[in-house]
């Protein structure tokens, strides 16, 4: 018997034998204009990164992405098609255009980026994976969890990380496995696991879930890089710059004080810098065929950078994730996106 | 219906399109070429697509490092393995929940199937209501409940369920000792082979004896006593070399003994009770198959009831059971797949899941696992088929 996600599996692998060989040079800027919305791949909801509210509305920093290219290609920050998809699903569905960018937490890796035929256009958001562990069981490091229960998601990075660094530690543990996170966080409240393991930013979004979050906390051990960023196909290089600069756009935007509130007011701005962001002069959007107001679409619409951070993961959001490392680099972080000129 | 051209008054062979025959075989030609065309056109076309968009394909992937690991493993398998030692541990899960299930329900069917026939009024009742609510639940919920209702509620490690300090039952699983064999332990096994041996050797001797007599030995029971009897026998006189590796707290969970996992336990019940509650229906139609006029010719010729249902009515029942309780066993294998909701490390979860995503490459993957479930359900069909040939009616 196969469940959803294989259909969605079958139907995927079914659409690469059966689509014609056009589509392999596909125009996506020309299909989704066409289409009148980007079709954008997200999770299967993740509080602060992509989860719909309570009036069904997607929110969250991936989401921001998936609003920001929409802004840039279509004028229009909403008109985006979400599409929910499992870590398993969510590869296939992006090599089998079923969506055309992938925003959804996903860890930038040498053998997604190459044997996948994927490419990532930059990292949104900095994270590393870490462990939520029970406060009752007096457990201060990770290096104290040789023989736990650890449950982890299915086809995540974690899955190979957390054996790694066991191995490395000559350390013994059974990896409970479930589909979704939500599944995972049921394990670990009924006590099938000790531990919940994932990226530090899901943990801290996770926790604020759990029943009683003040019972669990996060150790202190961060045990991988994971860089998460957007996903494109191969092949289609102004969608992939589309999409690599829409984000850059964001980042830049934060850099030179640019945001919802102001842009306007800067539109008449004597800085070089302002005035290339938002094509006062110069169409810098043309050469990917977009509009000269690109960039401004983006930031009046869906804000910068640190205007996403903090409503999205930040201090203003419930998961009250520090800037940290993805502070800018004028600030003591690594965000540093390309200059716009 | 063949026609002769030379049989003809003109002596004149017809054109090929009035031969029946031979118009049929074009078209059954231009058919399969058109078949075969049809996937050598998908064939070529998928590795031009997947050419096109660069995505790796090839079945090399399966030499590579898995890096991940996986609760329950019947062979050695570590996080250094390789994605074919994965295939192997997950194919090996799935023919364990597959065939200790299909145990498991052709038990209870058949002992569900006939107690529904049962003169006892409560009996053929409580059957009954077995068959009504197992059959008519769907299987996925099943595993939910036996899971989420009723595994997930067990204590926690440390406020385990103890059985005599040997066996602990919590949310983890069920945990029992383990027994680690000496040596001097291969006399054992051994005198269970000589059991067997003997036991056939009698009932084949009580069989001819009967024939030519017409006496016979109660030759059941002293199968029975000898398989039994003898091994035991052998292990008081060898001083039991056998020790029990016990299950204990130590850390975060119970370490030593075997560990029978949640997930396990939730599957191999549900899979078990919801398909056992069909196999009762195929036992009692089956039986009531048997029109009754076989039941009295039995009994005129004065057969105990006992011998009359087992060598007058079950022999004939078995022809109408065997090929729906085939179909049977291959849903129960085919609905283990099922697995992957509640995060039983079978196939589909460690293969066409973990795996999958990992590599990426999900039509080889797929067709692994397709084929894989595929060359299961055919070789069960077929020994099915070969046992269904063998208790046929053999007609004279």
């Amino acid at each position: 018997m196969l469940n959803k996600k294989h259909w969605v599996l079958l139907a995927s692998a079914g659409s690469l034998a059966l689509t014609g060989m056009t589509t392999a040079q596909a125009d996506t800027l020309e299909d989704t204009r066409s289409n009148g919305a980007v079709q954008c791949g997200v999770s299967d909801g993740l509080p602060g990164f992509s989860s719909p509210d309570d009036q069904g509305n997607w929110q969250g920093l991936d989401v921001d992405v998936c609003r920001a290219v929409a802004a840039a290609v279509l004028g229009d920050s909403e008109a985006v098609d979400y599409i929910s998809l499992n870590a398993v699903e969510r590869f296939t569905a992006l090599q089998s255009g079923e969506v055309d960018v992938l925003s959804r937490n996903t860890t930038w890796t040498t053998t997604r980026d190459t044997t996948l035929g994927l490419n990532f256009t930059g990292v949104s958001f900095y994270d590393g994976i870490g462990f939520m562990i029970n406060r009752d069981l007096g457990v201060g490091s990770a290096k104290e969890l040789d023989g736990a229960a650890i449950c982890v998601q299915s086809g995540t990075t974690t899955e190979l990380n957390v054996a790694d660094y066991f191995r490395a530690n000559d350390m013994q543990f059974d990896p409970i496995v479930f589909d979704t996170s939500e599944q995972t966080v049921g394990g670990y409240q009924a006590g099938r696991c000790d531990v919940l393991t994932s990226d530090t930013s899901q943990l801290a979004a996770l926790r604020i879930q759990l029943d009683n979050p003040k019972g669990s906390m996060i150790l202190p051990e961060i045990i991988s890089k994971e860089p998460l960023g957007p996903v494109v196909r191969q092949g289609d290089d102004t969608w992939f710059n589309i999409v690599k600069w829409s984000l850059f756009a964001m980042i830049n935007a934060e850099e030179y004080g640019l945001n919802s509130a102001n842009v306007d007011d800067m539109l008449s701005s004597e800085d070089p810098n302002i005035a290339r962001i938002l094509g006062q002069g110069d169409n810098y959007g043309e050469a990917m065929g977009l509009e000269a107001d690109w960039a401004y679409n983006i930031i009046k619409q869906v804000g910068n950078y640190g205007e996403s951070f903090d409503r999205n993961v930040g201090m203003d959001s419930p998961l009250e994730i520090e800037r940290g490392v993805n502070a800018l680099w004028t600030e003591g972080g690594i965000q540093y996106a390309p200059p716009i000129r | 219906m063949s026609v002769r051209p030379n049989a003809r008054p003109g002596g004149q062979k017809p054109p090929f399109w009035r031969d029946r025959a031979k118009r049929a075989l074009i078209f059954q030609l231009l058919l399969v070429a058109a078949v075969a065309a049809f996937l050598l056109y998908i064939v070529g076309n998928t590795q031009a697509n997947l050419e096109a968009r660069g995505i790796t394909t090839g079945f090399g992937f399966l030499s590579n490092t898995a890096g991940f690991g996986i609760v329950q493993t019947l062979v050695d398998y570590s996080s250094q393995s390789s994605y074919a030692r994965t295939f192997l541990v997950g194919l090996l899960n799935t023919l364990l929940v597959g065939g200790l299930g299909v145990l498991a329900a052709t038990i209870i069917g058949f002992t569900v199937g006939i107690a529904r026939l049962s003169p006892n009024w409560l009996l053929a009742r409580l059957a009954n209501g077995y068959i009504e609510i197992f059959r008519n639940i769907p299987l996925l919920l099943q595993i939910f409940f036996w899971y989420f209702a009723v595994l997930r509620t067990l204590p926690s490690a440390r406020d385990s369920l103890a059985f005599g300090e040997a066996v602990f039952l919590n949310v983890r699983g069920l945990y029992l000792p383990e027994p680690l064999f000496e040596s001097g332990f291969g006399i054992i096994p051994a005198t269970f082979l000589v059991a067997i041996i003997a036991s056939i050797v009698l009932v084949v001797w009580n069989k001819r004896r009967q024939d030519a007599t017409g006496k016979r030995l109660p030759a059941g029971w002293i199968s029975l006593l000898l398989i039994f009897g003898l091994p035991l026998l052998a292990l008081v006189a060898t001083g039991v070399p056998v020790t029990w590796d016990m299950p204990a707290l130590s850390g975060f969970n119970f370490r030593g003994g075997i560990t029978i996992i949640p997930e396990f336990l939730a599957l191999w019940l549900a899979l078990s009770i919801y398909t056992a509650s069909f196999i009762a229906e195929i036992v009692r139609s089956g039986i009531q198959a048997i029109s009754h006029g076989q039941t009295e010719a039995a009994q005129a010729l004065s057969l105990p009831r006992k011998l009359v249902l087992r060598l007058v009515i079950i022999p004939q029942a078995l022809r109408v059971i065997i090929p729906p309780l085939t179909s049977q066993y291959l849903n129960l294998i085919k609905n283990s797949s099922l697995a992957t909701a509640i995060g039983y490390p079978d196939l589909v979860s460690v293969f066409a899941g973990t795996t999958l995503n990992q590599t990426g490459q999900a039509i080889e993957v797929i067709a692994m696992t397709m084929a894989v479930y595929l060359t299961i359900s055919l070789v069960v069909s077929m020994f099915m088929n070969w046992f269904n040939a063998r208790v046929a009616l053999v007609e004279r």
